[in-house]
């Protein structure tokens, strides 16, 4: 009942929250707003007891990429994006979008109503040992191939831009 | 009566909790105005000063007058300024560095809560506070705010890689991200692990002090060029979190160190029973500081200054006398070490502010990208071949093979 209730707190922030993100003018404002964002999706992860994933979450996202986010739109003159229209003029488009997406997630939840009363955990429940060890297991075990195949990308994309960077300055 | 509120503290974990954390709370703050009072007064003595010396005996209440000055003053927000955002951002900072103390084991029997993710958590949280100091420096809507607050930011950033990479040596020996599990295992090894990671904590401690934005790395405020950095126009009280945040994550790196490479709350070789006299370790630390006390109070010109210092003496061994009542000795073991080592890094922190000059950016972001992150992971790879070599029990084996036994 609690974790219940702490639930919908969480996702309620996260939701207020990222609309904000979209209607905010100020490009500083957004992406604080999206940290809030961010923070109270990992708050979700630790409700599933995936107290590694909020870690992560906490560590990368919050901690790291948003850090990076504020530097970039801090170095953006703010003034012109200031006097642009917010929001361009395709509703036709994202309303089929959205209606798709719907259409999808109600038929899942629709497909699960019929096969049973509830819908199956999000999260195997874990021993106490905690699921850091469990989460690098399966990562180098069960996954092997896909993590390396997804750290070569990673270094790829660094290599260029550091690349691009050196060129720009030559 | 006392039976009855003690039992009732203790079964509800929420009430006890709160109890630990205000105390956490409170003597962190102390600690923090007995430090900068420290600070000012190492600093003079080592540039042949004398320090604050008019508030109190020998300027001891220059660190309650301080923050009672600035609590005074009046608050002011520039003009053009980004309001809610500039009043938010020293309390994101501060909030930030003192929640981390929730997962720091003081001791064996003092802890606020221990998670299995405890590193993780102190690693996620303390770099919630580059947001204060970014978000303080870009809402003042003035020059070197914010030029502060971009130098800040990409110096932490980049030194936040090589502390993380130096902890994971830690954490290949311990086998566990929780704090209070990191001590033990330092215990079941009989070695701190700054004598099997030497390296890893070389590049720890460089980068605690440049997150800390403290001297030789302390650019964000480096006065000649910046005026003060990302916090030039705040005044009054939230200037004081500010200086209240970067001196608690002072005390949080000496925390972190202390924990992860010198063995936490145990004291000096705590397997060798030849070693057992340490125990009486804070009896005599607290009958030197009386008798430090009283030499200076024996010295002192003034008859008021040399009554108060006499008293604080006699305070020191009455202190003594009750700490040599046997529960209570084992009860503080383990505090005192930790506080004594804390002290200790702190020391170093005033240390280098008095004798290094300050670094030049390039310089700063020289050392952090093309010296310590390459080193950091030349550490790593060589802890981890060690382990895969010599199996889980790694250390215990190396350090056997050091000792030829």
């Amino acid at each position: 009942m609690r974790a219940q209730i702490a639930f919908f707190i969480l996702s309620a922030i996260s939701l207020i929250s990222a609309i904000f993100v979209i209607t905010r003018r100020n490009a500083v404002h957004s992406v604080i707003w999206l940290i809030v964002t961010l923070f109270s999706v990992g708050g979700v992860y630790l409700l599933l007891n995936a107290e590694f994933l909020f870690a992560v979450q906490v560590i990368l996202y919050v901690g790291g990429i948003m850090v990076l986010f504020l530097f970039v739109v801090m170095l953006v003159n703010l003034d012109v994006a200031m006097n642009q229209a917010q929001f361009n003029r395709q509703w036709a488009l994202a309303l089929g979008t959205v209606l798709v997406l719907l259409a999808e997630l109600g038929y899942a939840l629709f497909q699960q109503g019929r096969r049973g009363l509830a819908l199956p955990p999000a999260v195997p429940t874990l021993q106490s040992a905690g699921n850091t060890q469990e989460v690098g297991l399966a990562l180098y075990r069960s996954y092997m191939l896909p993590v390396e195949i997804a750290s070569i990308l990673l270094l790829v994309a660094m290599i260029g831009a550091v690349i691009m960077a050196k060129r720009k300055l030559e | 009566m006392l039976e009855k509120t003690l039992e009732f503290v203790r079964n509800s974990p929420l009430l006890l909790a709160t109890i630990k954390i205000v105390i956490v709370f409170l003597v962190l703050s102390g600690l923090v105005a007995f430090l900068v009072y420290l600070e000012r007064k190492v600093l003079a003595f080592m540039q042949a000063r004398l320090g604050p010396m008019r508030v109190g005996p020998w300027g001891l209440l220059q660190a309650l007058a301080d923050p009672i000055k600035l609590m005074l003053k009046e608050d002011i927000v520039p003009a053009r300024a980004d309001r809610v955002v500039f009043l938010m951002a020293p309390v994101i900072s501060v909030v930030a560095a003192f929640a981390v103390f929730a997962v720091i084991p003081f001791a064996g029997n003092f802890y606020v809560t221990d998670v299995n993710i405890g590193l993780l958590l102190i690693l996620g949280i303390s770099s919630l506070g580059i947001y204060g100091i970014i978000l303080g420096g870009w809402s003042s809507n003035s020059h070197y705010p914010l030029l502060g607050a971009l130098r800040s930011a990409a110096q932490l950033v980049s030194y936040e890689v090589a502390a993380g990479l130096a902890l994971v040596g830690v954490l290949l020996l311990s086998n566990s991200l929780s704090m209070v599990r990191i001590v033990e295992s330092q215990r079941e090894m009989g070695w701190w692990f700054v004598f099997l990671q030497p390296v890893a904590f070389v590049i720890y401690l460089i980068a605690a002090v440049a997150e800390t934005n403290r001297s030789p790395f302390d650019l964000p405020e480096a006065e000649s060029e910046l005026t003060a950095g990302f916090h030039t126009e705040y005044s009054g009280f939230r200037f004081a979190l500010f200086f209240m945040a970067e001196y608690t994550a002072m005390v949080l790196v000496s925390c972190i160190a202390v924990t992860l490479f010198f063995g936490g709350w145990l004291r000096p070789f705590p397997n060798v029973s030849w070693f057992d006299f340490l125990k009486y370790g804070p009896i005599v630390a607290l009958l030197s500081l009386g008798g430090f006390i009283f030499w200076l109070g024996r010295r002192s010109p003034v008859r008021s200054e040399r009554v108060f210092f006499i008293a604080l003496s006699g305070l020191c061994v009455v202190l003594a006398a009750l700490v040599a009542y046997s529960p209570v000795l084992e009860a503080i073991q383990g505090i005192f070490w930790f506080t004594a080592k804390i002290l200790v890094f702190l020391y170093m922190f005033i240390w280098y502010r008095g004798t290094f000059p300050r670094y030049r950016y390039d310089q700063l972001m020289n050392v952090g990208w093309r010296r310590l992150i390459p080193l950091a992971l030349a550490n790593l790879i060589v802890t981890a071949l060690f382990r895969y070599w010599l199996g889980p029990h790694a250390a215990q084996a190396s350090a056997a093979m050091l000792l030829g036994r």
